[in-house]
């Protein structure tokens, strides 16, 4: 399917047009708990991403990065992940980091300013959210430089913004993947904005996309905002991966609905008509007019989703709320892999300044 | 064996390959060529182009890849063929390497070792003299690692490429083949973490490391003609650094002289100074005194001597430390 879209001819994946109809011959043969599954992970992705802005806005919740409108983004690519597969996510992740099963309390508690909350519980292979731009797509490729070592067939998958795509490791990861056909899924959220500068100040290609013929493999867009089109270009790029054909770019046309993150403000530099017209094109929305074609949405059950989802929250944040801060000590135990005399000492002397107790 | 430093690295990074195949090793020309330097040479033929893998030229893209293979459970171990040419990978080292540990909280690390040529006095083209280690020596999480003989070199690698920590090895460029010496045929670890006395003497303490270590013996011997006993505390990991070691020897002598060929300013003679200054001040009997590049760019090859401490300008500082 990905050979079908050629970006240099505007191609561009789509299984759900705006209205939620499937085209015909593209509708992917997902069972109805499968379907519903990923809806109900959006939900929860929604939900979980308003809750954190509120929070944020009590003081509860630092400096946030909203996924709104990356529903479909993060939980079509997360639902092409397999055991065994890796995942070197950004940092705008909800969706992804929910449908792995990563726990949402975690994924609070790191947002509100403890490192405990990005240590990936065992048996999870996702790498910890990267904030340096671009810098995790490098791991991902050395990741499948190593599974192409051992002889392991698995997919590494990493994902990253438009503004990504700019960066020197960027083009480096681009550049090893291609030599080293290593089994990775670089998959772009092309949300249109870094924080305030347009893709259009990014790069001069036509699409993203097209950027991976240069680097020797394959690259197609698709529809963002379709959670069915973004799955199955995953999946199908991600069994390609297992299979030792090398890597694939998917670039995920879609659009930030919120800030950048809770620090910004992106009225300064967009119009509200650009907004309103892309709440048109919701993820969220257009899966729920799919699943209700189908028969597999009606309003009892979606206020049932709602609920959970609510539930789910609720009992993340209080879990979340509920942990003390770090321990003084494990600032200082992970620096090495022991501690050393001198962090010993500082150690000493902070809990020694530290006897009228924490701020 | 009598070998080089270039010798008794490659000897290291081949016993340690053939004990282990978790070790890969990656950068620019390691492979067939075996190294601008020749320091990994005829390793491609022992152990194939899967683990002696030649890059494409990206500093950044070497560690950042080397980072992902450790979350694979491999332990590479990169080239960086210049230290001049580590910068492209800075972000790589201190946002990632030395911290995935911390940032995970144990549940990921990154035990790669990054080795890397150094240092001036070889007359080589602009961006191939550089000493940059105490960029690095501020990065917590990270070992920074200089050896200054051929049989540290093997001791020093063997214990890097063993820590469950990342280690920056730097590799002195003008001791590469300076010197021969017996080295061990058993990979046998050198303690990361430790200093050792050179050198003993009970007049004056003289830190150094890497190819500083050679400049301060010869110091030493026109110095113990004069009657000044010096002795070397060679530092080998330069962070985290062993103060213990150092503060030993100043209690012992009273005096202390700091050689590094990195500039003056924020380089790594500073935190010495200052850790003996808030831990052995009333064993100081002269203020502690530094030898050092200037604060200047290294000069190319027809000026290099300027720049390179001498060990004429060493001695000079011993003497104003005696006579102070």
């Amino acid at each position: 399917m990905i050979e079908r879209f050629d970006p240099l001819k505007g191609e561009r994946l789509q299984i759900l047009d705006e209205s939620g109809r499937a085209r015909p011959g593209l509708e992917p043969a997902l069972g109805a708990a499968d379907l519903r599954r990923m809806y109900e992970r959006m939900v929860l992705t929604r939900v979980g991403d308003a809750k954190a802005l509120k929070l944020q806005r009590q003081g509860r919740m630092g400096t946030f990065a909203s996924s709104l409108g990356h529903e479909a983004c993060q939980v079509g690519t997360a639902s092409a992940v397999a055991a065994g597969d890796w995942f070197f996510p950004y940092f705008r992740e909800m969706g992804v980091y929910l449908t792995l099963g990563y726990p949402l309390a975690d994924y609070y508690h790191y947002w509100m300013g403890n490192e405990a909350g990005l240590r990936t519980p065992d048996g999870l292979n996702i790498f910890p959210l990267a904030i340096p731009v671009a810098s995790q797509v490098l791991h991902a490729v050395g990741a499948g430089m190593a599974a192409n070592i051992r002889k392991l067939r698995l997919a590494v998958f990493s994902t990253f913004g438009d503004g990504a795509t700019s960066e020197g490791d960027f083009h480096e990861a681009m550049n090893y993947a291609g030599v080293f056909r290593t089994p990775t899924v670089l998959v772009c959220y092309n949300n249109q904005f870094a924080i305030s500068v347009p893709r259009s100040r990014q790069t001069a290609s036509a699409t993203i996309a097209q950027k991976a013929l240069a680097y020797g493999f394959a690259g197609v867009q698709v529809d963002g905002n379709d959670v069915l089109a973004v799955r199955a270009a995953a999946t199908e790029a991600a069994e390609r991966a297992r299979a030792g054909g090398g890597p694939t770019l998917i670039e995920a046309y879609t659009y930030r609905m919120g800030d950048h993150t809770t620090s910004d403000d992106a009225a300064r530099y967009r119009s509200k008509d650009d907004v309103l017209d892309w709440e048109k094109r919701d993820p969220v929305a257009r899966f729920r007019l799919y699943l209700a074609s189908k028969g597999l949405w009606d309003e009892a059950w979606e206020k049932g989703v709602q609920e959970a989802a609510a539930d789910a929250v609720e009992k993340a944040v209080a879990a979340a709320e509920s942990r003390p801060p770090a321990a003084v000590e494990d600032l200082f135990a992970y620096t090495y892999a022991a501690m050393t005399p001198e962090l010993k000492d500082e150690l000493a002397e902070t809990e020694a300044g530290l006897k009228g107790g924490r701020r | 064996m009598i070998m080089t430093m270039v010798q008794a690295i490659n000897q290291a990074l081949a016993q340690e390959m053939e004990r282990d195949d978790r070790y890969v090793l990656l950068g620019e020309d390691v492979g067939r060529d075996g190294g601008v330097f020749r320091v990994t040479e005829g390793l491609v033929d022992r152990f194939g182009a899967e683990r002696v893998i030649d890059t494409p030229l990206a500093e950044s893209g070497a560690v950042g890849a080397a980072v992902g293979m450790c979350a694979l459970g491999l332990r590479p171990i990169v080239e960086i063929q210049f230290m001049g040419f580590i910068y492209p990978a800075f972000n790589q080292i201190i946002s990632h390497v030395a911290r995935l540990r911390n940032r995970t909280r144990g549940r990921f690390a990154a035990p790669l070792v990054i080795r890397t040529p150094y240092g001036a006095g070889v007359r080589a083209l602009e961006h191939h003299s550089e000493s940059t280690e105490a960029l690095f020596c501020q990065i917590p999480g990270l070992t920074v690692v200089v050896p200054s003989d051929p049989a540290d070199a093997k001791g020093l690698l063997v214990a890097a490429l063993r820590s469950d920590d990342p280690v920056l090895f730097l590799e002195p460029t003008r001791l590469y083949r300076a010197e021969k010496q017996d080295v061990p045929e058993a990979a046998v670890e050198a303690p990361l973490g430790r200093a050792r006395v050179a050198r003993e003497g009970k007049d004056v303490t003289v830190v150094a490391w890497g190819a500083m270590v050679p400049v301060a013996r010869k110091a030493a011997d026109t110095l113990a003609a004069e009657k000044v006993e010096v002795e070397i505390v060679d530092l080998r990991t330069l962070a985290p650094m062993d103060s213990e070691a150092v503060l030993a020897s100043v209690r012992k002598t009273g005096r202390a002289v700091v050689l590094h060929e990195a500039p003056k300013t924020c380089g790594l003679g500073a935190e010495v100074a200052a850790t003996i200054g808030e831990r052995a001040l009333l064993s100081l009997k002269a203020p502690v005194l530094r030898v050092t590049g200037q604060d200047i760019i290294v000069p190319l090859p027809k000026s290099e001597d300027v720049y390179y401490p001498s060990p004429e300008r060493l001695a000079r500082a011993v003497r104003r430390a005696m006579e102070f």
